[in-house]
C-alpha cells in the first residue's frame, strides 16, 4: 500500500536532485534514482516504495528545467504527486514522463508516513477510512498517462496532446 | 481586442492570428537551444526513443557548451566529445564551444535570436531570449527532443503579468534591483503558467534587459518579454509585434525606479527579498559576479567603476565569470578587466561558472556568497550549508571592498571621507 511523503512549499528541482548529482556528473552506470532528495530528505530514496505518493505545498518543482529531477522520482516509483500548484516546466516534464500530477491541496487530510489506498483511475485516496476525492485531470493528461508518457503518446498518435486530431 | 506579446508571437508561430490566453496551440519553433548538460539525454531520446534519425532543420539548432566549460572530469569531457561528434554527424550549423559563453547572450550576440521569434531551450533561463523580444521558454529533455524531431512544440497560450517601470535609477541602483523588486512583489509563483511583459526600460541595452528576462522564470513565467522599443538596428522588430493598448493583462504592477533602493535576496529563496538597508551586517567570504542574469559587459563595468583604485577586503575572494567571450573581450579592450584584476578579482572562462554548483568556485559549508546570479536555493552553488545572497553587480563590488554586504553609496562616501580627512 502506498505511503505518503509530505513536502513543503516551493520545493525546487535543486532539492529534488542537486545539479552536482546530474547524470552529466555521474558515472556511466550510476542511477539518478539514488540521488532523489539526497540532501533535502536523505531518508527518501532508500525507503520510497513503488506506488508511494508525494503530497506537497504550492509551487512544487520550481527552478531548473532538469528532467532528471522528475526522472529520479519516476525511477523511485512515485505513483502520483499532489500539490496545489506545480511549476510549469516540472509539470510538463512529469507529464512527458507519465507521472500523474494532481492539482489539489490535501495537506490537511494526510500526514507524512500515512499508509493509504490509491485508485489512480478514480483519483481516490482512502486514508484510514476517509476518502479524499482528487479533482479530475484534463482528459488529455489522462491520455498521456495511459500511454506511459509523451514519447509513446506521440509515436502512437503522431500529434501533441490537447491539440486536436 | 488587442493582444499581448505572448499572444502575438504564439499566434504568428501557430499561423493563427486570433489566439488568446487559454488557447492550446501547436507552434513552429524558430530555434532550438541545447546545452552540454542535457544534450546527451536529448540525443538519446531523439534517436533511441523517438526513432528520429536527423534533426528537422540543421540550421535552426544551436548547441552550446556552457554548463561545465571547460570539462572538469573525464566523464564530462567524454560527453562533450560525444556531443561535438553528433553535431558534426548531423551537420548542425551552430556549435558554440568552450569559452564562447552562456547560451542566452551568445545566441543574441550571434544574431540567431531576433524580436518576435519563438525559441525553446533545454534551460529554464531560456526566458532570457525575451531580452531581444523573443518568446523564449525553457523545457526538459523530452520536449526538446520532440522539437528537434518535428520543428514544433505545443503551448497553452499564457495570460500575462505586466510590469511597468517609471523613472530611472539612483546611482548605485540598477536593473538587478528592479528584477529582485519584481520577485519580491510577484513572489516565486506569481506568474506561473503566465508570461511577464516588462515595460518602461527602453533606456536599457539588451544585455541589461536580460537581467529581467532571465529573472522571469524565478516568478514562474513561461516567457519574459521586454518591450522591443529602443533595441537598435541590429534587432529589427517585425511590424506585427507591438504594444497594443487594449491588450488584456491578468495583473499590472508598477515600480518607480527613482525611489528604488538596493534589493537583496536572502537565503534560500529567490523571492525572499529585502531592502539592503534592512539586513544588518552580513560578513561575506565570496563575491561571485557572473551568469546570464548579471555576468555581462555592463555588469563588469558597473563593478569596475566601484572597484577602481580600491582593493578587495582581506579574506574576500572575488570571482568574475563573464557571460560571453564578447563581454570579456569588451572588458579587456577598455580597461574594465584590468581594473577588476588590479582590485584583486580573478577571472574564469566565460560560461555558467559555479551557478549550478559544479565547478569554478563551489562553496564550502557555512560560507557566505554574494552572487549576481539568479538562484540562491540551498546547495545551488555547492554545499547545502552555504548561504547565497543575490544582489546587483554594484552591491557585489561594494561588498568585495568592505567584506560585508554594503550599499554602493557607503563605499563611495567612506572613501571620500577618507580622502578629505
Amino acid at each position: 500500500m502506498p505511503r505518503i511523503w509530505v513536502f513543503g512549499n516551493d520545493v525546487n528541482t535543486d532539492q529534488m536532485v542537486p545539479g552536482r548529482y546530474a547524470p552529466y556528473m555521474l558515472g556511466a552506470n550510476d542511477d539518478v534514482r539514488r540521488y532523489a532528495f539526497i540532501e533535502a530528505r536523505p531518508d527518501f530514496a532508500p525507503n520510497v516504495q513503488s506506488g508511494d505518493l508525494i503530497i506537497a505545498g504550492p509551487n512544487f518543482g520550481c527552478g531548473s528545467s532538469r528532467e532528471y529531477a522528475p526522472l529520479a522520482l519516476k525511477r523511485c516509483g512515485v505513483g502520483a504527486i499532489i500539490a496545489p500548484l506545480f511549476a510549469r516546466i516540472f509539470f510538463r516534464n512529469a507529464l512527458n514522463l507519465g507521472i500523474p500530477c494532481f492539482t489539489a491541496d490535501i495537506r490537511e487530510q494526510v500526514a507524512d508516513g500515512d499508509v493509504v489506498e490509491f485508485d489512480l483511475a478514480a483519483g481516490l485516496i482512502t486514508n484510514n477510512g476517509n476518502q479524499i476525492q482528487l479533482p479530475p485531470p484534463e482528459g488529455w493528461m489522462r491520455e498521456v498517462w495511459a500511454e506511459g508518457g509523451i514519447v509513446p503518446f506521440y509515436r502512437r498518435h503522431g500529434r501533441f496532446p490537447a491539440t486536436g486530431a | 481586442m488587442g493582444q499581448t506579446f505572448a499572444e502575438q508571437i504564439l499566434g504568428h508561430a501557430s499561423g493563427r492570428s486570433d489566439v488568446q490566453a487559454g488557447d492550446m496551440v501547436v507552434v513552429n519553433v524558430d530555434l532550438v537551444m541545447m546545452h552540454d548538460s542535457l544534450s546527451p539525454s536529448i540525443i538519446e531520446t531523439l534517436h533511441n526513443e523517438l526513432g528520429a534519425e536527423r534533426v528537422w532543420d540543421r540550421d535552426k539548432v544551436a548547441v552550446v557548451i556552457d554548463h561545465v566549460a571547460p570539462a572538469a572530469t573525464v566523464r564530462q569531457a567524454e560527453q562533450q566529445q560525444h556531443v561535438r561528434r553528433w553535431v558534426a554527424q548531423q551537420g548542425i550549423s551552430h556549435l558554440f564551444d568552450v569559452g564562447r559563453g552562456i547560451s542566452h547572450p551568445v545566441l543574441i550576440e550571434e544574431g540567431l535570436v531576433q524580436p518576435g521569434m519563438l525559441v525553446v531551450g533545454s534551460d529554464s533561463h531560456s526566458t532570457g531570449y525575451g531580452a531581444a523580444a523573443a518568446f523564449g521558454s525553457g523545457m526538459g529533455t523530452t520536449d526538446i527532443a520532440l522539437a528537434l524531431a518535428t520543428g514544433q512544440t505545443w503551448f497553452r497560450v499564457p495570460e500575462t503579468v505586466r510590469v511597468n517601470a517609471v523613472g530611472n535609477f539612483q546611482p548605485g541602483v540598477s536593473v538587478k534591483d528592479f528584477g529582485l523588486w519584481a520577485a519580491r512583489t510577484l513572489r516565486a509563483d506569481g506568474a506561473t503558467y503566465q508570461s511577464v511583459e516588462w515595460h518602461g526600460v527602453d533606456f536599457l541595452s539588451w544585455r541589461e534587459r536580460m537581467t529581467l528576462a532571465t529573472l522571469s522564470i524565478e516568478v514562474g513565467a513561461k516567457a519574459g518579454i521586454v518591450a522591443p522599443t529602443g533595441l537598435g538596428a541590429e534587432h529589427p522588430v517585425p511590424e506585427w509585434l507591438r504594444v497594443e493598448a487594449d491588450a488584456s493583462y491578468s495583473r499590472v504592477v508598477e515600480c518607480d525606479l527613482s525611489t528604488l533602493e538596493p534589493q537583496v535576496s536572502v537565503p534560500h529563496y529567490v523571492d525572499n527579498v529585502v531592502d539592503l538597508a534592512d539586513i544588518g551586517r552580513v560578513a561575506v567570504d565570496v563575491v561571485y559576479l557572473g551568469t546570464c542574469t548579471n555576468g555581462h559587459y555592463e555588469d563588469m563595468a558597473a563593478a569596475a567603476s566601484i572597484l577602481k583604485g580600491r582593493r578587495l577586503a582581506p579574506n574576500v575572494r572575488m570571482i568574475v565569470v563573464p557571460a560571453s567571450s564578447e563581454s570579456l573581450h569588451r572588458a579587456a579592450s577598455d580597461g574594465t578587466l584590468a581594473t577588476l584584476l588590479a582590485a584583486g578579482a580573478t577571472i574564469g572562462t566565460p560560461g555558467c561558472g559555479a551557478c549550478i554548483g559544479r565547478h569554478m568556485g563551489v562553496l564550502a559549508p557555512d560560507e557566505v556568497c554574494v552572487f549576481t546570479g539568479n538562484r540562491n536555493f540551498r546547495g545551488r552553488m555547492g554545499s547545502p550549508g552555504a548561504n547565497i545572497y543575490l544582489a546587483s553587480p554594484e552591491v557585489a563590488a561594494a561588498t568585495a571592498i568592505t567584506g560585508y554586504i554594503t550599499h554602493p553609496r557607503n563605499v563611495l562616501d567612506s572613501t571620500e571621507q577618507a580622502v578629505f580627512a
